[in-house]
């Protein structure tokens, strides 16, 4: 991936997140605060006020100024860990220009120990991990068997979305759901669902090739 | 002396935290509120926080009281982004956020040290009211 479809896959994560707002907000609702959806969109709306100063920057400063945007902006959880997720996946690209498969499942890697030591969740507790977990080892196991990028972006996808039909069968652990127990059986998690409209968006853009 | 910053997701109850726990000090002990957003809305701020700390901060240390989920996490990159040496001196208070700052606050402006300050709040897990 070139800098520029960087650039590009953090724009249309921008307007993604926009038009799923009401959609992540409302499953909030059903389990948590309800401003899920509002956290993300002024988050990501900071973002976007910086990528015309990012244009001829390296990955890394890229995904390091997306990380500070994030994470005094967003407000409530998603906040710090997808900022804690962008800051470590930006280090492995520090200086970079150009994204290789190698490094994206570094970054994918280190994103997700980012998330887990921020927030101190595990698979299983109903959290974005549920999804973004699977997915990374769709992903690197992909690619180790010897798969196109397509292909392993169509895996990648597959376990993602898997892992978000799954977490409507289990109780929350973590975050503001977790007070509702047993009750937050049935509901599928906000975070969860807007870590699939991430990696989902990546990979339109990465298909699209520009 | 040990300053107090106290983390709430709601800047209105980050305010009448402090205002409670300064009714009860005499010495001027730095209490700051960090609640909020920038623009008042309802989350938590990793950079608000990080001023409060230096701001509370005289180089004795500072204990933060925070509220729930991400209030935590906000204030730990807060901490992060400190220098190294000011960093080794704030710690997070595992304790109720209004019932332990009144009582670190307490404990700081006697002249407690940081552990004792958060000590201070970190007993009131225990106490019951009734
Ligand atoms: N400790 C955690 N580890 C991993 N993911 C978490 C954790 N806590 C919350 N989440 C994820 O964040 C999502 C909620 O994000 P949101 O922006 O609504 O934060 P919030 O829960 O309202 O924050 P706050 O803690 O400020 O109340 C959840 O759906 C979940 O996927
Ligand atoms: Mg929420």
């Amino acid at each position: 991936m070139t800098r520029d479809q960087l650039l590009k896959v953090i724009e249309e994560i921008t307007i993604v997140i926009e038009e799923n707002k009401v959609h992540l907000t409302d499953l909030d609702q059903a389990i948590g605060d309800g401003d899920h959806g509002i956290n993300l969109n002024r988050g990501f709306r900071a973002v976007k006020e910086k990528l015309e100063s990012l244009r001829d920057k390296d990955c890394g400063t890229i995904l390091k100024t997306a990380a500070m945007s994030l994470i005094s902006t967003v407000g409530g959880a998603s906040g710090p860990l997808y900022g804690t997720a962008f800051m470590k996946a930006g280090a492995v690209v520090a200086g970079k220009e150009y994204i290789s498969v190698e490094d994206s499942i570094k970054m994918f890697d280190e994103a997700i120990q980012g998330i887990i030591a921020r927030g101190k969740a595990s698979r299983g507790d109903k959290t974005m991990l549920d999804v973004l977990v699977p997915a990374f080892e769709a992903w690197k196991v992909a690619f180790e068997e010897g798969e196109s990028t397509e292909k392993a972006s169509e895996k990648m996808l597959g376990a993602a979305y898997q892992g978000l039909e799954y977490t409507k069968t289990i109780i929350a652990k973590k975050g503001r759901a977790n007070y509702l127990g047993e009750r937050s059986i049935g509901h599928q998690d906000p975070g969860a669902t807007s870590s699939c409209i991430i990696l989902k968006t990546i990979v339109d853009v990465m298909a699209k090739g520009e | 002396m040990v300053g107090i910053v106290i983390v709430s997701h709601s800047n209105k109850a980050a305010q009448g935290i402090k205002e409670l726990s300064i009714q009860m000090i005499q010495s001027p002990v730095q209490v700051i509120d960090a609640g909020g957003m920038v623009d008042g809305d309802i989350g938590t701020d990793a950079n608000r926080i990080k001023d409060a700390i230096e701001k509370a901060d005289d180089g004795d240390g500072v204990v933060v009281l925070v509220d729930l989920g991400s209030a935590i996490m906000s204030t730990e990159m807060a901490i992060e982004f400190l220098d190294r040496e000011q960093r080794e001196r704030v710690v997070i208070a595992d304790g109720p956020i209004l019932e332990g700052a009144i009582a670190a606050s307490l404990q700081a402006s006697i002249g407690g040290t940081l552990v004792q300050v958060k000590g201070a709040a970190e007993e009131c897990r225990e106490v019951s009211k009734l």
